[in-house]
């Protein structure tokens, strides 16, 4: 048996790879994440790209895209909308705001105030906004992307480890290989070639693909593996505490969009393995100077696949 | 280009802090009434100052400031002990030098060390005490060192206390069976711990070798236990429960002692007869050279350094009662004491002052000139004490002259010492040889460990008169005067006013008076099993086993921690292996595994198949037609669509005709 990838899909990440130069993974894990109706968190610095690729997946996809920056004094009625009174009416009419778009880029999450975070975070979770008595929901498919910079500490709002659990993923994109950035300074703008690129699928067919996500099988033998993994970030010394349950629904789910992305209908081993680090990193609490990432590679490196 | 100096490290936190000033605390509370009293004030301002420098982050003493506190106190030490080593200078040396290390106490470093000190002051307590409730103490404050040895090795941050405690107390538990049978089984070495300076075991009150008015009437006060007794079968009734001590013949009018040794050390005359009691007696240290025995001891089955002297005294040949220690003896009721007195031995016992207590010698003489036989002034004597006003009493007044005279003829108010002393004096003054017996009188039964416990307040003084023919006869004036001193114990003979509290019968039942009984069979049990646990029965428990001195047990201790250091590790091996049921496609994959291996391709623990089988077909290119059919099907039936007969049977059949031979192609 060969694996049979689904052709929109290896249509959508070629075309990805046109724009992202030479960053295969984190695009792997970027598709992954929306197929897994998931949210994404980028920690990276500024300027490798964060918001093209947030552009490029909006795009491919044939959704609707909003960029939110940040900062200090955005309020939560900013990002969710509000009611404004209509003279022609006589009455008032929501106006809703930029979260009401299939694809939210949150440039610079930890600039807001926690209340304003929080809105967000909450309607990430619920896909829904309650504003004035009116429960509103999201469209669907929801999709934050939500950047964070890791070295700016001044002035930001650091998202508590509860908030954090909301975003399925967390990735950093890194500086580019050195042929690729060659490419980048070579060949035509990035977001010339975006405007270019045409949509691979509309948001129906996602939302077909979402589903076959959770048709993916996982085997009792893989579930094993699962557990052990989790079990293990129980029991690590480095850490102040382990995986939740949620979380390791959210390894599972992560896992089976990462087998449906390369054309399997069940998950083995090495899905889990490759979308391990960038689901459990973020929600691991480790003890002040270990990296998360590398206590992940360690767990990954010392379990035993059963 | 400059360097930066290296980064210092971080401060203890506060709650670090705190936690092992409340340790230091703990260890060095029983130390303080050992100290005297500048170094336990000192130790006290030394806590307190640094519990409010934790709290409000006060700077530590300046360097300069600390040597001379060090230097202070040292001399302070010497100067009040005139030593720095020995027990309680040595103690008390570290105990004030842990107090001022609290001075300069602000790094991870500092609390390493305090640690350790920590350990070390714990132990220095079994100088002092070695009893039950020690135990304990030392093993809870052990559990917390260990706790604060645990923050100690937790940078970064704070461990929850709870955490902490817990952690330490499993430690402690593990550490417990290896202690037990360390207990047991590591060579015991004779005499008191090795290495104990020479001042060990705190001053005790008991029998001294001598007898003045109002010592025994000091020792009723005291609960302390001075002998715990069990009887094989037959216990003496009441009035032979007399427990001899130091037998004094020598007075100077106010004070008795035992007088020349060289008569003393005369070979002892006995006829023993009547009911022989057989009895162990578990006697408490007394830092005294004799050992205590029910009148009268028979001299056969003695211990080994101990004999009778002329006195019929138990005493050792050499040394003290330095440590608790158990003995056997028989003991008869009924005996018959030097039926022919030696001269010196006769002038000795007969021997006054010169111009003391001159009452009572004419009182003496003149019962002389009229009685019949010596029998005839006892029983006057004892008359005398019957038919005057004598009163039993713990508070007489004292004479400083005369006592004798004194308490006979005008106070009349006396503990057992003056009525001995003063039947002693009159019946030598009446030409009777007469010697003055200390010791104890009576016992109180623990009914839970069916024993009898002796304390210093039954302390008691008798005396014993030689008569022709007959010998040494006891002859308890105390009874004439109050007999229920023999029958019921002193708690009965005195005013209840007078009594110790201890003693007052209303505290003599119920539930109170019951736990004391537990808690005495508990120390005697721990004092009989852990505490005289030495070589001797060492040796009788390994010969039950069938282990002949301490080679062989050497050799199965050897064994058996290494066994247990086996096992425990098999055990932590087995506990980390992952348990999943094996079905038939994994037997099937560890085959072909097997295969595999032989040819230096192992499957890693953590490598899933696909990543194995990718990284065998780049190692052997050839064998990549055969293992991309077997993955496809292994990945199917064990996680892509479940298990299949007739795949499974595919699989099997596969990975039976796989071969991998190591001599490939190209």
């Amino acid at each position: 048996m060969s694996p049979h990838p689904v052709p929109e899909l290896s249509a959508a990440l070629a075309a990805l790879s046109t724009i992202i130069l030479g960053k295969e993974r984190p695009l792997r894990l970027a598709l992954s994440c929306l197929l897994a109706r998931g949210h994404l968190l980028i920690e990276d610095l500024p300027g490798v790209g964060k918001t093209t690729l947030a552009l490029a997946l909006a795009r491919v996809f044939g959704l609707h895209f909003q960029r939110l920056q940040f900062t200090s004094d955005l309020l939560p009625a900013d990002i969710l909308g509000m009611s404004v009174f209509e003279a022609a009416t006589g009455g008032f009419r929501f106006h809703p705001g930029p979260v009401f778009s299939e694809v939210v880029l949150a440039d610079e999450i930890n600039r807001a105030s926690p209340k304003t975070q929080s809105a967000l975070l909450e309607a990430m979770e619920e896909r829904q906004v309650t504003a004035d008595g009116t429960t509103r929901a999201l469209p669907d498919p929801f999709f934050v992307i939500a950047t964070r910079n890791p070295d700016a500490q001044i002035g930001t709002y650091p998202l508590p480890e509860s908030q954090l659990d909301r975003f399925l993923m967390r990735l950093s994109l890194g500086y580019p290989a050195a042929a690729a950035e060659r490419a980048l300074l070579v060949e035509p703008e990035r977001r010339d070639l975006l405007a270019a690129l045409p949509p691979v699928l509309d948001a129906a067919r996602l939302r077909a693909l979402q589903a076959e996500v959770q048709a993916v099988r996982t085997a009792p033998a893989l579930i094993d593996y699962l557990l052990a993994l989790v079990q293990a970030t129980r029991e690590h010394p480095a850490l102040r505490h382990g995986l939740s349950p949620r979380a390791g629904l959210a390894l599972k789910r992560a896992a089976q969009a990462w087998a449906l992305l390369e054309g399997r209908r069940g998950v083995i081993p090495e899905d889990l393995q490759a979308v391990f680090t960038a689901v459990a990193g973020h929600r691991l609490s480790v003890a002040d100077d270990a990296d998360p990432a590398r206590v992940a590679a360690e767990i990954l490196a010392r379990v035993a696949v059963p | 280009m400059t360097r930066s100096p290296p980064s210092p490290e971080p401060r203890l936190p506060p709650a670090v802090q705190l936690r092992l000033l409340a340790v230091l605390a703990l260890v060095l509370a029983p130390h303080l009434p050992r100290l005297p009293a500048w170094a336990a004030l000192l130790v006290v301002v030394m806590l307190v100052w640094r519990t409010l420098a934790a709290l409000r982050g006060w700077p530590l003493l300046p360097g300069k400031l600390r040597v001379l506190l060090t230097l202070g106190a040292f001399a302070g030490v010497y100067a009040s002990f005139g030593s720095v080593s020995g027990q309680t200078a040595g103690v008390a040396l570290i105990t004030v030098m842990a107090a001022l290390k609290l001075s300069e106490l602000d790094r991870r470093r500092d609390l390493m060390v305090m640690v350790f000190l920590l350990y070390f002051l714990l132990i220095t307590h079994f100088l002092f005490s070695q009893e039950l409730w020690t135990a304990a103490y030392l093993l809870t404050v052990a559990t917390l060192i260990t706790a604060l040895l645990i923050d100690a090795n937790h940078p970064g941050s704070v461990l929850p206390l709870r955490t902490g405690l817990t952690m330490a107390s499993r430690l402690l538990l593990r550490a417990l069976p290896l202690m037990a049978l360390m207990f047991v089984l590591f060579p015991r070495l004779p005499g008191p711990i090795w290495g104990l300076p020479a001042d060990a075991g705190a001053a005790r009150s008991g029998l001294s070798d001598s007898m003045a008015p109002g010592e025994i009437a000091r020792l009723v006060g005291s609960d302390a236990v001075a002998f715990r007794v069990r009887f094989d079968g037959a216990v003496p009734p009441p009035s032979e429960r007399y427990w001899r001590g130091p037998v004094f013949k020598r007075f100077d009018g106010r004070r008795w002692d035992s007088g020349s040794r060289a008569i003393a050390d005369l070979a002892p005359d006995a006829e023993l007869h009547g009911v022989g009691y057989r009895y162990e007696l578990t006697l408490e240290p007394t830092r005294t050279p004799w050992l205590f025995a029910l009148d009268l001891p028979a001299r056969t089955g003695l211990p080994e350094d101990a004999r009778i002297n002329a006195d019929h005294q138990l005493v050792l040949v050499r040394g003290e009662v330095r440590e608790r220690r158990r003995y056997r003896l028989q003991s008869h009721a009924g005996y018959r004491l030097q039926r022919e007195l030696p001269a010196a031995l006769r002038a000795q016992t007969l021997l006054l002052p010169p111009a003391s207590n001159p009452r009572a010698t004419a009182l003496g003489r003149q019962w002389r000139r009229v009685a019949s036989d010596d029998a005839a002034i006892v029983e006057k004597a004892l008359r005398l004490f019957r038919e005057q006003p004598f009163h039993y009493t713990l508070n007489p007044p004292t004479a400083s002259r005369d006592p004798v005279d004194a308490f006979l003829f005008d106070s009349r108010r006396g503990f057992c010492e003056h009525f001995a002393s003063s039947f002693a004096v009159l019946m030598r003054a009446a030409g009777i040889p007469a010697r003055v017996v200390t010791g104890y009188l009576g016992g109180e039964r623990n009914a839970i460990g069916d024993y009898w416990i002796v304390r210093q307040s039954d302390a008691h003084a008798w005396t014993e008169v030689w008569l022709a023919g007959r010998g040494w006869l006891r002859i308890d004036p105390t009874a004439a005067v109050a007999p229920e001193r023999i029958e019921r114990g002193i708690g009965s003979a005195l005013d209840d006013a007078e009594l110790p509290d201890f003693l007052n019968p209303a505290t003599r039942s119920g539930f109170r008076f019951d736990l004391r009984a537990r808690w005495d069979w508990l120390n005697a049990r721990w004092n009989q099993w852990v505490l005289g646990y030495g070589p001797e029965l060492q040796a009788e428990l390994l010969q039950r086993f069938g282990l002949d001195g301490v080679r062989d047990m050497l050799l199965v201790l050897t064994l058996l921690i290494s066994s247990a250091l086996a096992g425990f590790g098999w055990l932590l091996l087995w506990q980390s292996r992952v348990h999943h049921p094996v079905d038939d496609t994994l037997r099937a994959w560890r085959r072909l595994q097997k295969k595999l291996a032989r040819i230096g391709l192992v499957q890693g623990d953590q490598e899933g198949p696909r990543d194995y089988v990718s990284r065998v077909i780049s190692a052997r290119p050839d064998l990549a037609p055969a293992l991309a059919q077997l993955l496809a099907l292994y990945l199917q039936l064990r996680y892509l669509e479940g298990s299949d007969a007739e795949r499974q049977r595919a699989l099997e059949n596969a990975i039976g005709a796989f071969t991998a031979s190591a001599r490939h192609g190209n």
